[in-house]
């Protein structure tokens, strides 16, 4: 089975063809949306960090950029620093150079100030787009497909349709050669022991373990209970009582497949089929680091209503809550709720959604493609702003 | 099948409702192909649990066949069970090692 992709020069298929403008820290956002925003084509990646922060911190977020330049949804990247942060663009630009594709920086400092830089940048980013844009889509197998899975603003609906039915479609994926990667590490919590039967030998399980200890110890070394936090008021609101709730609806949009490896944060996996990322479970710094992981295609399952997308991978989102189907029209893509009253079966949304992620991958475009709603990004910090 | 509320695995002590239920009501719960009937004492909200049996002080909440906390106190069958009757028993940094 096919799709139609961009197929970039290191072999890697695109499902956009886009151009990134990235801030390589919080100060150079600014004129980097400004770049963006006058370029047909370009979009902006900008995020809260780079700068007084651990060096575990600083160098996350160099690697987090570098995964994001090299993911095969963009054709070209510009980097805007400010040029006082403790991120060196430099580095950034020679680990997405990598990848083969035209990387430019500029630096606020050495051009002089927002107006200059914007109005290089601008230019830059011009050339670029023109280039892209000779770019064809042409026929790819499935294979190809990097799938993202990722759920938001959960409910107990969330457990009962739109996971279970997301996981048949990832298998899908994963039978036909493709990658789906899981995150949300916080949602495994009391899921664990379910996720690594999975896993495809007991060293993989027992990183899956791993992962989730260290999670909790670090929710827990603050000295409070993560309710309210994890599950959120919203989750509590829409029935899900405690965190072990949560994460036993959460796994199952990973399907059955047998997991492969486990990776850190923002990691690109060396393998292909079902693997699994640590991630905290808030969508700014999950999505990111989908992206980063090189996910050309994200499917987000939501029951009270997750709006937003990302800038340069389109983000499915897919409802089984018939109510906010009917509220957010301008946000959901795929309704599920037929499930829960009977109307259809999981298998039957399972397809649903396999071909909706191949039609998106084709290009397609989401509600949050549409609605421009995919800006406010950031990246995963483990150690404190200092 | 016009259920009201679903059991996810026969092991469940607890259903969830898919429509808002009026206190005092007898829903039907489907559990896999077959259903019962519980009389819902207090309303329970779209996508909100209840106890589909009487649920002892500190014993475990199944959902999935599986833990998903405790009963902090008894929860009779047909009343809302949530946040006022159920703790977690994951991410609590508030306990030292004693109150496990």
């Amino acid at each position: 089975m096919e799709f139609l992709g961009y197929k970039r020069s290191n072999g890697q298929v695109g499902t956009r063809n886009l151009i990134g403008v990235f801030s390589t820290v919080v100060c150079a956002n600014e004129v980097a949306e400004a770049v963006a925003k006058s370029v047909q084509g370009a979009v902006a990646f900008t995020h809260q960090q780079g700068c007084c922060q651990t060096p575990i911190d600083i160098n996350l977020v160099s690697e987090t950029l570098i995964g994001l330049g090299q993911n095969p949804n963009l054709d070209g990247v510009l980097l805007v620093s400010l040029g006082c942060e403790s991120t060196d663009v430099k580095v950034i630009e020679k680990g997405i150079s990598e990848s083969g594709k035209p990387v430019e920086s500029i630096i606020i400092h050495d051009v002089g100030g927002a107006a200059k830089t914007i109005a290089q940048g601008t230019l830059v980013a011009q050339q670029m787009v023109q280039k892209a844009s000779q770019l064809k889509r042409v026929p790819c197998d499935i294979s190809d497909i990097v799938l993202g899975l990722k759920c938001g603003s959960s409910d107990t609906t969330s457990g009962l349709a739109p996971n279970p039915a997301l996981g048949i479609a990832s298998d899908k994926i994963v039978a036909a050669g493709g990658t789906s990667v899981v995150g949300e590490v916080t949602e495994f919590i009391g899921a664990e022991h379910l996720l690594a039967k999975h896993a495809k030998d007991e060293a993989v399980g027992r990183q899956v373990l791993e992962l989730v200890a260290r999670m909790e110890a670090r929710a827990k070394s603050v000295g409070a209970d993560i309710r309210g936090g994890q599950p959120t008021g919203g989750n509590i609101k829409g029935g899900l009582t405690t965190i072990e709730e949560k994460s036993l609806g959460a796994i199952a949009k990973a399907g059955n497949a047998s997991i492969q490896a486990v990776y850190e944060y923002g990691k690109k996996p060396l393998v292909k089929g079902l693997v699994v990322m640590d991630s905290p479970g808030r969508e700014p710094e999950i999505l990111t680091g989908l992206a980063s992981a090189g996910c050309n295609v994200i499917a987000f399952t939501t029951g009270r209503g997750a709006p937003q997308g990302f800038p340069f991978v389109p983000v499915v989102k897919i409802t089984g809550n018939r109510l906010t189907w009917e509220r957010l029209r301008d946000h959901m893509d795929l309704n599920v709720s037929g499930i829960m009253e009977g109307k259809s079966t999981l298998a039957e949304e399972g397809e649903t959604i396999f071909k909706k992620i191949v039609e998106v991958a084709s290009g397609e475009l989401t509600k949050a493609e549409i609605s421009g709603y995919c800006k406010a990004m950031d990246i995963y910090t483990i150690g404190p702003i200092i | 099948m016009a259920a009201d509320a679903l059991i996810i695995n026969g092991e469940d002590n607890v259903a969830t409702a898919i429509r808002d239920i009026r206190a005092e009501e007898e829903v039907r719960v489907a559990v896999g192909t077959s259903e019962k009937v519980v009389m819902v004492k207090e309303p329970i909200p779209y996508g909100h649990k209840f106890a589909v049996r009487d649920i002892d002080k500190g014993e475990h909440i199944i959902k999935y066949g599986e833990v998903m906390g405790r009963a902090t106190r008894a929860i009779g069958s047909g009343y809302h069970a949530h946040i006022q009757n159920i703790e977690s028993l994951r991410g609590r940094g508030d306990w030292t090692a004693k109150d496990k």
